[in-house]
């Protein structure tokens, strides 16, 4: 037992004196944490409208006055044609417009219907609808009081988040990023760590060693499990500091399930090192064996319904997937295992698959 | 001696370590595959991968009241295309199961007197439970149902105004209502982008990312690797200056990101159809600008490394931040204002609004003026740090 | 009296607090083969660093085929050629691709070199090696093609940094005949090596301890007036107290 732990006292002054790698392993969960949930929003506030009212009048000025007095929108320009808008747009120092037709309040005294144009900048889609559907709002309450007056229908929604309550995108991502953040470790740095041993031709001096094959990768492979566990407790941590991240569920499970995927990632890292003789391709397959897709098709930031179905099944063989939903519903709904049996169940069998394709490859190139 | 005059000496040493550097390039599969293969998977993965769009959305409907009116609401929802009625019920547990499984993103509950308030009154209220667990999706998709409920009291409206206005008093000085009543309508027109396509959006983005990630990354790691290897020495004990040896460096790698970019172009308005309605002349040499800040950074980055690894986890760490904090996929916009600031230290950001402008919209110099120059002056100041950090010298 | 090739004055570098290069002086001739000898870290390749303008003395000069190591470090490389411990050519080039871009950096054209590096491949018979990839080819070549590369620019000294280590003592031998070309044709040579045995090859040497030179002249006469048969018991008998601190 002392040659293992030889072996891990070895690592883990490599690992140490790394200070570069060091660094970037335990600041990058703690800034991801900040950046996605800054930056993953797509909330409206502070639009840019710019107005092309032709022939202004009591009707058109009080609707204006309406969008000021939103606290939504604020007004950067007044056009007298829509040719102009074209140029506003194109800098982006407007981002929706309205147009009135000429004769406005006219038409709404004589009863007929007074159309107005909502011209929204969709290059980013959601934005653009989202910025419409404010202006349509606005326009609509308007409408609402108006037929309140002359008695017409209002039927009031009513609106209530639910789960979260905050509508904060913390909780969304949390889940996804402590995937993320085991991925990177479990997955990519054994991988690297391995390769690197086997660039140097270091481990076939190992295997030479009195240490046993199993030996020589727990020794490689424990000290990054313990940096994951611990990165992922400070993800945890921060989420909640910051964001107020809730774990609803039981937080035993939570970890549990944590280990469950370590497990799967580690095996992962291992049959990558297996197969790869160089770092840099160990890093590149690495890459897109399991940190692309724990990114991308793991549904924690692009949600899975939007895809198109050929990706949506590709998704499912990616372990992240299962963990995310596993994390979200034991920390957001506070759901249990009877809940989560199934997406578990996904895991072990990844995670037995993956450990026997693992130590096969690896006792393969032994011989 | 040999040695012509000192420009065309410059000019010699310049292009001989530059052709060997594409040697090494073309010859080394790894790399090759980093450079072209990786990013035309990712672009087709990604750009079909990464979208908001919002498909139909599951509702569950809780319909206390069973009138006409209340399901006359509910067949609406239904018929609009943007929601599925996934299910219906009396009374909230089901629905409440329903949204804690995720069958479900939205509940519709009609309470019990909607019918008689709306006769009565004329008003009624209904309520929407919104799984925010979507996010993004959530907001909008609030909105939407709310567009469908005006739409539907309109309708209803529409229907009564005959009967109301015989029975209702006209208070004077006011306009007696006419059978349809004046009435605002708005119409919602998208520009640049009218089918709502995502890609047309996620694609720029997509592209952008890549050319950094070749731009910045290989730089940082290939002279990373020289370090590590030792195989620094063997050039620094030449007479090649400082700067001959980062232009030799660097040029090979512009010239390939480019040209990255102009396939991942192609695919993007071959494929995905992205258009083209800005000038692509202006978009080059925009991303020529761009690519001399990326590029510059790589060499900055090699400079504080000393090996690979290192190299390749300081880059992308960088690169992640600047990727998340560069309206890529979602947009700066919706960021809280400090964020907003602070984006405009962020190159990636700058080149991202440029794509997007000259692509979507067709803008022209005028239009980009501010972005370009912005990234000017950052390639001026980072090509002049990492020379000036760049020895040629060991400690 | 021939031009010095290589004046060094009290040439120090300290790293941090260890003395790694403590006060070194001496001369080399024009056209001599010098060793420079050694144990692995007695600062061998530290002073050859700087002799070579890639590390910054900490005290002390040089003055090296005519310039000042610290203040004319440009113009000193343009005059030097070097052979590096770790790494000779770049194994994905062929050898032509090599000599094409270390040529073309000293300022050669393209058949200028093409030239010179056929009339030394010819010399040597290894002609077929011009454009195999260097990677290929067994490591006696590579240090044997490494040197005709540094050679190319025809600089007036050279450097090699352990040149012959893990070759056969044939390649060896073959590689000291190449060194002895160069010096007739008046290039001064000054080659690091902690081979001993390859000292008696050389014109003059000195041998390094713990930083300085112990010894320094004809091997012959150093042998003789330490009455010793060969330079590695010179050696053995200069190293042993500096490492044990006994006699």
């Amino acid at each position: 037992m002392s040659a293992l732990s030889g072996l891990l006292r070895k690592e883990v002054y490599h690992i140490l004196r790394d200070r570069r790698t060091l660094t970037v392993l335990v600041l990058l969960p703690v800034v991801q944490v900040i950046l996605f949930g800054y930056s993953i929003r797509t909330d409206v506030s502070d639009v840019r409208l710019a107005i092309v009212d032709p022939a202004p009048d009591a009707t058109t000025l009080a609707l204006r006055d309406r969008f000021t007095a939103s606290g939504v929108f604020r007004i950067v320009a007044v056009l007298r044609s829509e040719r102009e808008l074209d140029a506003l747009f194109r800098t982006d120092t407007a981002q929706v417009a309205i147009e009135f037709e000429p004769g406005f309040a006219e038409r709404v005294a004589r009863g007929e219907t007074a159309r107005l144009l909502v011209i929204g900048d969709a290059t980013e889609p959601n934005s653009g609808t989202a910025r419409q559907s404010y202006v349509t709002a606005v326009v609509q309450q308007y409408e609402s009081e108006q037929a309140g007056h002359r008695g017409g229908i209002r039927i009031l929604p009513e609106a209530r988040a639910r789960f979260n309550p905050t509508r904060a995108s913390a909780n969304l991502f949390v889940p996804g990023l402590m995937a993320l953040v085991l991925m990177i470790i479990s997955a990519l740095m054994t991988a690297l760590s391995l390769t690197r041993e086997k660039e140097t031709g270091t481990l076939e001096a190992l295997l030479v060693s009195p240490l046993r094959p199993w030996q020589i990768i727990v020794g490689k492979v424990a000290p990054y499990l313990v940096i994951g566990f611990v990165s992922v407790l400070l993800v945890l941590l921060e989420a909640r500091l910051v964001f107020h991240v809730p774990i609803r569920g039981s937080v035993t499970l939570l970890l549990a399930e944590g280990v469950l995927f370590i497990l799967v990632a580690l095996a992962l890292g291992i049959l990558i090192s297996a197969r790869t003789s160089s770092q840099r391709v160990a890093m590149m397959t690495a890459m897109l064996a399991t940190m692309l897709p724990t990114q991308i098709l793991s549904g924690f930031v692009f949600p899975l319904e939007s895809m198109p179905m050929p990706l949506q099944w590709l998704a499912n063989l990616v372990p992240a997937k299962w963990f995310v939903l596993i994390a979200r519903g034991i920390m957001l709904k506070g759901v249990g295992i009877t809940y989560l049996w199934q997406e578990t169940l996904v895991l072990v069998v990844m995670a037995l698959v993956l450990m026997t394709a693992a130590s096969r490859s690896f006792s393969a190139r032994l011989q | 001696m040999t040695l012509r005059g000192p420009s065309f000496a410059f000019l010699r040493r310049t292009t001989v370590l530059a052709r060997a550097e594409v040697l090494h390039v073309v010859r080394d599969r790894a790399t090759l595959a980093q450079i072209v293969m990786l990013p035309i998977i990712q672009l087709l993965v990604l750009s079909n991968a990464t979208t908001f769009t919002i498909r139909e959305t599951p509702v569950w409907v809780v319909d206390r009241d069973q009138s006409t009116e209340s399901r006359g609401l509910v067949d609406r929802l239904g018929a609009s295309g943007y929601f599925r009625i996934e299910g219906a019920s009396m009374s909230g547990e089901p629905a409440n199961e329903a949204m804690l499984r995720g069958d479900a993103t939205l509940v519709l509950t009609i309470p019990t007197d909607f019918a008689r308030d709306i006769t009565r009154t004329g008003s009624a209220p209904v309520h929407f439970d919104v799984n925010a667990e979507k996010g993004a999706a959530a907001g909008v998709v609030q909105s939407y149902a709310s567009q469908i409920v005006a739409a539907y009291a309109r309708e209803l409206e529409m229907e009564r105004r005959p009967r109301q206005s015989l029975v209702r008093d006209v208070p004077s000085g006011m306009q007696a209502p006419t059978t349809t009543g004046g009435h605002i309508e708005a119409v919602a027109r998208s520009w640049y982008n009218p089918a709502l396509n995502y890609k047309h959006f996620m694609v720029p983005g997509i592209l952008v990312a890549l050319v950094s990630m070749i731009g910045t990354l290989v730089t940082a790691q290939n002279i990373a690797r020289e370090k590590e290897m030792g195989t620094i020495e063997q050039l620094n004990v030449t007479p090649i200056t400082r700067a001959e040896f980062i232009a030799a460096k660097l040029l090979p790698f512009w010239v390939l990101a480019l040209l990255d970019l102009a396939l991942g172009l192609a695919v993007g308005h071959l494929v995905f159809g992205v258009p083209i309605r800005g000038s692509l002349l202006l978009l080059f040499a925009s991303a020529g600008v761009y690519l001399v800040v990326a590029l510059g950074i790589g060499l900055f980055i090699s400079t504080m490394v000393e090996t690979q690894q290192q190299a390749m986890f300081v880059t992308f760490f960088l690169l992640m931040i600047y990727l998340l904090m560069g309206g890529l996929f979602t947009p700066i916009d919706s960021m809280p204002r400090w964020v907003q600031l602070l984006s405009e230290l962020n190159p990636i950001r700058h080149f991202a609004t440029i794509m997007r402008r000259i692509l979507m919209k067709g803008a022209g110099l005028d239009d980009i003026a501010r972005p370009l120059g912005i990234l000017a002056l950052y390639a001026t100041l980072i090509l002049t740090v990492a020379i000036r950090r760049y020895r040629k010298q060991t400690a | 009296m021939t031009a010095l090739a290589i004046e060094v004055r009290e040439l120090t570098r300290v790293f941090g607090g260890f003395t790694a290069v403590d006060h070194i002086s001496f001369d080399v001739a024009q056209g001599e083969v010098f060793g420079f000898l050694g144990a692995n870290g007695a600062g061998k390749t530290t002073a050859i660093r700087m002799l070579t303008g890639l590390l910054q003395p900490s005290s002390g000069g040089a003055v090296v085929a005519g310039h000042d190591v610290v203040r004319e470090t440009e113009m000193v490389k343009s005059r030097i050629g070097y052979m590096s411990q770790r790494f000779a050519l770049y194994d994905d080039l062929t050898v032509r691709e090599n000599a094409q871009l270390y040529g073309g950096l000293y300022g050669l054209r393209p058949a200028a070199i093409d030239v010179r590096l056929r009339g030394m491949l010819g010399r040597l018979g290894l002609e077929r090696a011009e454009r195999s990839i260097v990677g290929s080819l067994p490591l006696g070549w590579k240090q044997k093609l490494a040197f005709v590369v540094a050679l190319l620019p025809e600089p007036s000294v050279v450097f090699l940094d352990e040149p012959t280590g893990g070759v056969d003592p044939i390649t060896r031998r073959q590689f000291w005949e190449m060194i002895y070309e160069a010096a007739h044709r008046g290039t001064t040579v000054l080659v690091t090596t902690h081979y001993m045995d390859e000292a008696e090859y050389c014109d003059r040497i000195s041998i390094m301890v713990d930083g300085r030179i112990a010894v320094m002249g004809e091997p012959a006469t150093l042998k003789r007036e330490a009455g010793v048969a060969t330079i590695d018991d010179l050696f053995v008998r200069l190293a042993r107290p500096a490492t044990t601190g006994t006699t």
